[in-house]
C-alpha cells in the first residue's frame, strides 16, 4: 500500500532535529533506517503528519571507546555493530545478537537505536542491551537525560522516551573477556523471535564469577532472567550446574500466545533455550 | 556434413528469458502506462460476513484527484457474476459472485468499492474516505460445522452450505469392485482423517491490470497466466463483444495457478474503463494479494484403507469436504475432483471410491494452486501408505513395491478407469534409495533412537505419480468442464530465414520461449538464436488455452510440431519444384532438402525466401509457408519418481531440519535439464512449505491473521536444504516427443515425504499424524502426548511485524 501524505525534513543536527520534533508535534514521527516504521506506513496502521529523518546527523553515527562503556550512536546501522571490532572486544553478546536480525539488506538500512526505540518485544536487540545494563541517552528541548535500560522498556512497543525527545546513543559497560550467545528460536530464517535468549557470562578459575541473562518476546518488554543469573554465580560451568540454574529461567515471565507458540510452550523455549545460550556463551 | 549438428532437445541452455526476467528489465503490466492513465484502489471488507447498510462516498468523491467512485449497487449490473467454468454437478450450487458486493459481504477482503483518481496515493487515500455500515452475520468457518444440520448459511437463498456432491465409485462405473465390501472383509483397516491447510499461491509479481479503451479495440493487459481464457470470460462477463477486446499478459512473474483466474479486479477494471472513456490501472499490495487473491488447498480428509495382513491394499474410500471459500471462482469446484483419480496414485486398488462434499465459508474464495487436487491426493495417500507399513511393522519402500504397479505392466488402466501408459517405479526407487542411503541412515536412526538421542532422526518416503498435460477435451467434457484442452500453435517462416513461433501457451516463467525455440530449431533445422516465440496476446496468439496443470510442454508444443509439419510439409513441394524432381526424392534432415543419393540441396530458408519473392512457385501453391495447427491430446501424461526426505527433529523443541532431501522423477524425454531443474526445485520449495511452514489462519471471527509475509511464512533459501536430484527417462507414449511434464511434480510429491520423515523421527513416542504445517510447537506438543494441531489461532499477538496492527504499531 502507500502511505498517506507526509511533509518530510531532514535535520543535520540533533538540536535542529530535536526543534522540528517539537514543532511538529504530536504528529511527528522520527524515521532512522525505516525498517519497522516503513511497513507502518504502509499499512496506514500510522499516519504521520511530519517525519523527521535523522539519517543525516553525523553525530548520530558511529561507535566510541569511552573508557568503562562503549557509546554507539543510535543510527549506527546493524551491518557496522555486526563488523565493529570494538564491540566484538567489549560487547560480543550485542555482535551475536545482531547477527540474527533480518537479512543483509535489513541490516544494512536498519538501525540499533531505531530498534530499541521500536521496542518490539519480538526485536532481538532489547534483551542484550538490558542484559548487559546498558544506558540509554536521550535528547529533548529540555536537554540530555541517561535512563538505564531497565527503566526504559515500559511496555508493549512503548518506551521513557517523550514526544520531544531523541534516542541519540547508547552506553554499554564494557564485557570485556565475557562468553556470550544469542540464541534464537524462530521457523523461518528471516523471522523474528519466537523466544530469544541473551547470556554473557563471566568464568573465572572454572566457576560462573557473573552471569547477565535476558529474554526476549517472554514478556511485553525485554526481562532479565535474574533467578538464572544467581542460581549460575559460583556454580561451576558444567552441563548439570546450567541446566539446573535454566529452569528457573521462565520465572516472572509473562509470554504472550499466538499462533507460533503458546504460553507454556513459550516457557518450556525459554528454558531450553536458556540452557543451551548459557552452554555456548560458557564454551563448555 | 550436416549429421554432425548436435540435437537442440536435451541440451541444457540457459534460457532466453532470463537476463530480462531476472533483472526485472522488462514489461510487466505495473510497468506500463498509457497517455492519461488513472489509478483504481479497492476499498474491501474487513469483515467476514456481514449485510451493508449503508455506503457513503460523498466525501470520497470530493477527495483531491479523484474522478469517480464505484459501489457494487453502482456497477451492479455492468459487472454481471463472475464466471465459474466447471459445474462439477448438474445440480451443483452457486451463489451469484458480483466483482464488487452488492448489499452483503461473504469474506474479509472482499471488494466493496472502487476509487478511480489521477494518481494512485490520491486513490489510496480517498479510500480512508469512504463510510460503510456493516450489520454482521454469523461467520461460517469450519467445514465440518458448515455441513452440520442447522449451520449459519453463507449464502441462506441456497438453503445449504453444500455447492455439491461428487462421487466416483469403482464398483458403479465397472472400473473396480465395490469398496464397502473390501472394508468389510478387511484383514487390517487404517482409518485417518486429514487436513490440507489452506495455502496462499504468493506469486512473486502481484496481480495487475490496465485497461485502455481508448482505441477501437478496448486493450487489457493483465499479470495474468490466462490471456486467452480471460477475453472470452470478460466479453461474456460484461456483454463486451469478444472481437472488441484484446487482451495482453506482458512478461508474468509467476503464478502457480494463482492468475489461473478471472478477477473481480480485471472486470471492475474493464467496466470502469468503458464507463469513463479512460485508460485505467491497478496493481495490488501484498497484502491485498493475500487477503484477495484466491488461495489453495483447504480440504478435510476422511480416509479408509483396507488392507491384508501380508500387506496388499485392497480397497480405498475417500471422503472429502472441500472448502469453496465464499465463492465459486474459475474452477473452484473442480479442483478437488481433480484429485479423484489420483488418490490410488500408483497402486493396485481392486476397489475405490471417492466422495467430495464442496462447501461455502466465509473466507478467501480457494482454486487451482500448483498441483491443483493432486497434492492432496498424494498427500493423503502416501501418509497412509506409511501408516499401513508402519500398522504392519514393513518397511514403507518394501510396502509400496508389493502394492505399486509394475514396470512390465503397463500400458494400466487404473481403478479409476485412467490409462498409464509407461512408467517404471522400481528404477526411479532403487536409484533414489542408493542416492539417500538409506540403508546407511535407517541404520543410524536405530542407533540414535537406542541411544535416545535428544535429536531424532526420521526417513520419509512418497514414490508419486501424476496426471498432467491438461487434457483431452472429450475427458474434460465427461467431467462437465467448460472448455476444451487443445492447444494452438502456428510457425511462420521470414524472408530473411528467422522464424516466429506463435503458441497458445501463456509462460509466466516457465522459459517456453527457450523450450520452443529447442524444439523448433531440431525439427526445422535453423539455429536456436532464429527463432522467436511470440506468446500471451490475443492479437499476436490469437487463439490458445494458455498454461496450468503441467500442459504446455505435452499439449502446446506439440501443437508446435504440428504446425512445423506443415510448414516442412508446404516447402516439400515448393523445394521439389525448385530442384526439378519429385517430392517423394527429397528428404529432409538438418533444415535442408536434399535429392536423395545426390549432394543437390536446398535449405529451407532458401525456399522461404523464393516464397517470399514467389517468382515462380508451382501452379496453385500459396506464396506462403506459414503454417497453424491445434492438437488435442489423446490422453494425460503421468510422471512418476521417488522422493526420500530425512529429517532431524529435536525433541527439545519440535524443531525440524530437513537433513537430505533425494528426488529421482521422471519427465519422460527431457528438452532442457537445466529448465527440468529450475522447475523441480521451485516445486519442492512449495511442497516443502506446505509440509513444515505455510498456512493461511483465520480467527475465530474470519479475519486473515497471516496476512504479511511475516506471519505466513514462505521459506527462503536459508531455510531449505540441498536437493539432490536425478532423473530416470522411460519416455510417455501419449505424444510424439516422449515428455510428461515437470511443473507441479516437485509440489506434488514433497509434502507427504517430509510428514511422513517427522512423523517417522517421532513414532516411538506414540505419534501417528502431525497436522500441517509440522511446526516446531505441533511436533512439540505431539512428542509430549499432546494434540496433533497444537496451536492455529493466536489471540493475541506476540511482537514482530505481523503483529504491528493489533498494537497500533508504533504510532
Ligand atoms: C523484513 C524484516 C525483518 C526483520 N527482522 C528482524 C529480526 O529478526 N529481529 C529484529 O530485531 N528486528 C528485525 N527487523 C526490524 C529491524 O531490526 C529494524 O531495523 C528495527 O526494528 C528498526 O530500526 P530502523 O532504524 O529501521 O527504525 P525505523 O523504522 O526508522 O523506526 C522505528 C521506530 O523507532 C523510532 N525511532 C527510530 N530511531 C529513533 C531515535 N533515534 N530516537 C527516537 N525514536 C526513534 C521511529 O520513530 C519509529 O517509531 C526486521 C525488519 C524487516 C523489514
Amino acid at each position: 500500500m502507500i502511505p498517506a501524505a507526509f511533509d518530510y525534513t531532514a535535520p543535520s543536527t540533533v538540536d535542529d532535529a530535536v526543534r522540528a520534533l517539537a514543532d511538529a508535534g504530536e504528529e511527528a514521527k522520527v524515521i532512522a533506517g525505516g525498517q519497522s516504521l516503513i511497513p507502518v506506513l504502509r499499512m496506514r496502521l500510522a499516519a504521520p503528519s511530519t517525519l523527521i529523518d535523522i539519517g543525516r546527523i553525523p553525530e548520530l553515527r558511529g561507535i566510541r571507546d569511552e573508557g568503562d562503556a562503549l557509546v554507539i550512536g543510535a543510527t549506527t546501522t546493524h551491518y557496522e555493530i555486526q563488523r565493529d571490532p570494538l564491540v566484538r572486544s567489549h560487547a560480543l553478546l550485542l555482535k551475536a545478537a545482531t547477527d540474527t536480525v533480518a537479512d543483509p539488506q535489513v541490516r544494512h538500512r536498519g538501525t540499533f537505536g531505531g530498534a530499541i526505540a521500536h521496542a518490539d518485544p519480538a526485536g532481538d536487540l532489547l534483551a542484550p542491551v538490558l542484559a548487559l545494563d546498558a544506558e540509554l541517552v536521550l535528547h529533548g528541548l529540555e536537554g540530555r537525560r541517561t535512563v538505564a535500560a531497565a527503566d526504559f522498556f515500559v511496555d508493549y512497543f512503548t518506551t521513557a522516551l517523550r514526544q520531544d525527545e531523541l534516542l541519540v546513543a547508547v552506553r554499554v559497560p564494557k564485557h570485556t573477556g565475557w562468553g556470550a550467545h544469542y540464541e534464537k528460536f524462530n521457523r523461518v530464517a528471516q523471522a523474528w523471535s519466537i523466544v530469544a535468549v541473551a547470556a554473557a557470562v563471566r568464568i573465572a578459575d572454572g566457576v560462573i564469577a557473573e552471569a547477565r541473562v535476558g529474554l526476549t518476546n517472554m514478556s511485553a518488554v525485554p526481562v532479565r532472567a535474574t533467578a538464572v543469573e544467581a542460581a549460575l554465580v559460583g556454580q561451576p560451568a558444567t552441563p548439570e550446574a546450567i541446566k539446573a540454574a535454566a529452569a528457573h529461567a521462565a520465572d516472572g515471565t509473562s509470554p504472550t500466545a499466538d499462533g507460533n507458540a503458546d504460553t507454556a510452550y513459550r516457557e518450556h523455549l525459554a528454558r531450553v533455550l536458556t540452557s543451551r545460550a548459557i552452554t555456548a556463551a560458557t564454551g563448555v | 556434413m550436416t549429421a554432425t549438428v548436435e540435437p537442440e532437445v536435451g541440451k541444457a541452455r540457459l534460457r532466453k528469458e532470463d537476463a530480462r526476467l531476472i533483472t526485472g528489465r522488462t514489461r510487466w503490466t505495473d510497468n506500463l502506462t498509457v497517455p492519461g492513465l488513472l489509478h483504481l484502489a479497492f476499498l474491501r471488507s474487513p469483515v467476514a460476513h456481514a449485510r451493508i447498510t449503508a455506503i457513503d462516498v460523498e466525501a470520497a468523491r470530493r477527495k483531491p484527484g479523484v474522478i469517480a467512485v464505484f459501489t457494487g449497487r453502482d456497477l451492479a449490473e455492468a459487472q454481471g457474476s463472475l464466471p465459474c467454468a466447471w459445474p462439477v454437478t448438474a445440480d451443483q450450487k452457486a451463489p451469484p459472485a458480483p466483482s464488487l458486493a452488492v448489499d452483503q459481504v461473504n469474506f474479509a477482503g472482499e471488494a466493496v468499492a472502487v476509487v478511480v483518481a489521477r494518481g494512485k496515493a490520491q486513490a489510496h487515500d480517498a479510500l480512508e474516505a469512504i463510510d460503510v455500515d456493516y450489520e454482521d452475520l454469523p461467520v461460517v468457518l469450519d467445514l465440518a460445522a458448515a455441513v452440520a444440520d442447522g449451520a449459519d448459511l453463507v449464502h441462506p437463498d441456497l438453503g445449504t452450505n453444500k455447492s455439491a456432491h461428487w462421487v466416483f465409485d469403482s464398483a458403479e462405473a465397472g472400473t473396480g469392485s465395490d469398496v464397502e465390501q473390501a472394508i468389510a472383509e478387511a484383514e487390517v483397516l487404517v482409518e485417518r482423517t486429514y487436513r490440507q491447510q489452506r495455502l496462499i499461491p504468493a506469486f512473486m509479481e502481484p496481480r495487475s491490470v490496465l485497461v485502455d479503451p481508448t482505441g477501437e479495440q478496448t486493450t487489457v493487459w493483465s499479470a495474468t497466466q490466462i490471456p486467452h481464457i480471460l477475453r472470452l470470460m470478460l466479453a461474456l462477463t460484461t456483454g463486451t463483444p469478444e472481437h472488441k477486446l484484446r487482451v495482453i499478459a506482458p512478461d508474468v512473474g509467476g503464478g502457480f495457478g494463482g492468475k489461473l483466474q478471472v478477477t473481480p479486479e480485471e472486470v471492475v477494471a474493464l467496466v470502469v474503463a468503458t464507463r469513463l472513456g479512460k485508460p485505467v490501472k491497478w496493481t495490488e499490495s501484498r497484502s491485498e494479494s493475500l487477503l484477495s487473491a484466491h488461495h489453495g488447498r483447504d480440504q478435510l480428509q476422511k480416509l479408509t484403507l483396507a488392507a491384508r495382513r501380508d500387506g496388499t491394499v485392497t480397497g480405498l474410500k475417500v471422503e472429502l469436504l472441500a472448502d469453496m471459500g465464499a465463492y465459486l471462482r474459475l474452477v473452484t469446484p473442480g479442483v478437488p475432483i481433480l484429485g479423484a483419480f489420483m488418490f490410488n496414485a500408483i497402486y493396485k486398488f481392486p476397489a475405490y471410491r471417492f466422495e467430495c462434499t464442496n462447501v461455502f465459508t466465509t473466507k478467501t474464495p480457494t482454486d487451482a494452486y500448483r498441483g491443483a487436487g493432486r497434492p492432496e491426493a498424494t498427500c493423503a495417500i502416501e501418509r497412509l501408505m506409511d501408516e499401513l507399513a508402519a500398522e504392519l511393522g514393513r518397511d514403507p519402500i518394501e510396502l509400496r513395491e508389493q502394492n505399486w504397479i509394475k514396470h512390465d505392466e503397463f500400458p494400466f488402466t487404473t481403478v479409476c478407469g485412467l490409462e498409464y501408459d509407461t512408467g517404471n517405479y522400481e528404477a526411479a526407487t532403487a536409484k533414489a534409495k542408493e542416492m539417500f542411503g538409506y540403508d546407511q541412515l535407517r541404520a543410524e536412526q536405530r542407533e540414535r533412537r537406542e541411544r535416545g538421542d535428544t535429536v531424532q532422526l526420521g526417513i520419509g518416503t512418497s514414490t508419486f505419480t501424476e496426471m498432467c498435460g491438461l487434457a483431452p477435451s472429450r475427458v474434460l467434457g465427461s467431467l462437465s468442464y467448460g472448455a476444451g484442452g487443445w492447444e494452438h500453435a502456428a510457425v511462420r517462416m521470414l524472408p530473411s530465414g528467422k522464424v516466429e513461433v506463435v503458441t497458445g501457451s501463456s509462460a509466466h516463467g516457465q522459459g517456453h520461449e527457450t523450450a520452443w525455440s529447442q524444439i523448433v530449431a531440431d525439427q526445422l533445422g535453423v539455429p536456436f538464436e532464429d527463432i522467436e516465440v511470440l506468446h500471451g496476446d490475443t492479437q499476436s496468439s490469437p487463439r490458445g488455452l494458455d498454461t496450468y496443470g503441467s500442459r504446455s510442454l505435452t499439449v502446446g508444443a506439440m501443437a508446435v510440431l504440428k504446425a512445423g509439419e506443415k510448414v516442412i510439409r508446404k516447402a516439400r513441394r515448393i523445394a521439389a519444384h525448385m530442384m526439378e524432381c519429385a517430392e517423394d526424392d527429397l528428404e529432409f534432415t538438418a533444415g535442408k532438402f536434399t535429392v536423395k543419393g545426390t549432394e543437390r540441396a536446398t535449405a529451407i530458408t532458401d525456399v522461404a525466401l523464393a516464397v517470399f519473392a514467389a517468382h515462380d512457385l508451382p501452379d496453385g501453391v500459396e506464396p506462403s509457408l506459414d503454417s497453424e495447427a491445434t492438437f488435442d491430446p489423446d490422453n494425460f501424461s503421468f510422471p512418476h519418481g521417488t522422493h526420500l526426505c530425512a529429517v532431524d527433529v529435536d525433541t527439545e523443541t519440535g524443531f525440524v531440519k530437513i537433513r537430505k532431501y533425494v528426488c529421482v522423477d521422471d519427465v519422460g524425454v527431457v528438452v532442457n535439464p537445466i529448465i527440468v531443474e529450475g522447475q523441480v526445485h521451485g516445486g519442492l520449495a512449495q511442497g516443502l512449505a506446505q509440509a513444515l511452514y505455510e498456512e493461511a489462519v483465520h480467527d475465530e471471527s474470519g479475519t486473515l491473521t497471516t496476512g504479511t509475509l511475516a506471519d505466513y511464512l514462505i521459506p527462503s533459501a536459508v531455510d531449505l536444504p540441498h536437493f539432490d536430484t536425478d532423473r530416470t527417462e522411460t519416455p510417455a507414449t501419449s505424444n510424439q516427443l516422449g515428455v510428461k511434464g515437470v511443473g507441479e511434480a516437485g509440489t506434488i510429491a514433497s509434502t507427504p515425504a517430509v510428514v511422513n520423515a517427522v512423523v517417522d523421527a517421532v513414532r516411538h513416542f506414540g505419534v501417528n499424524d502431525i497436522q500441517m504445517p509440522c511446526t516446531p510447537m505441533r511436533v512439540w506438543t505431539a512428542i509430549n502426548g499432546g494434540p496433533t494441531d497444537a496451536g492455529g489461532l493466536g489471540t493475541e499477538a506476540g511482537g514482530g511485524l505481523g503483529s504491528i496492527d493489533t498494537s497500533g504499531g508504533a504510532a
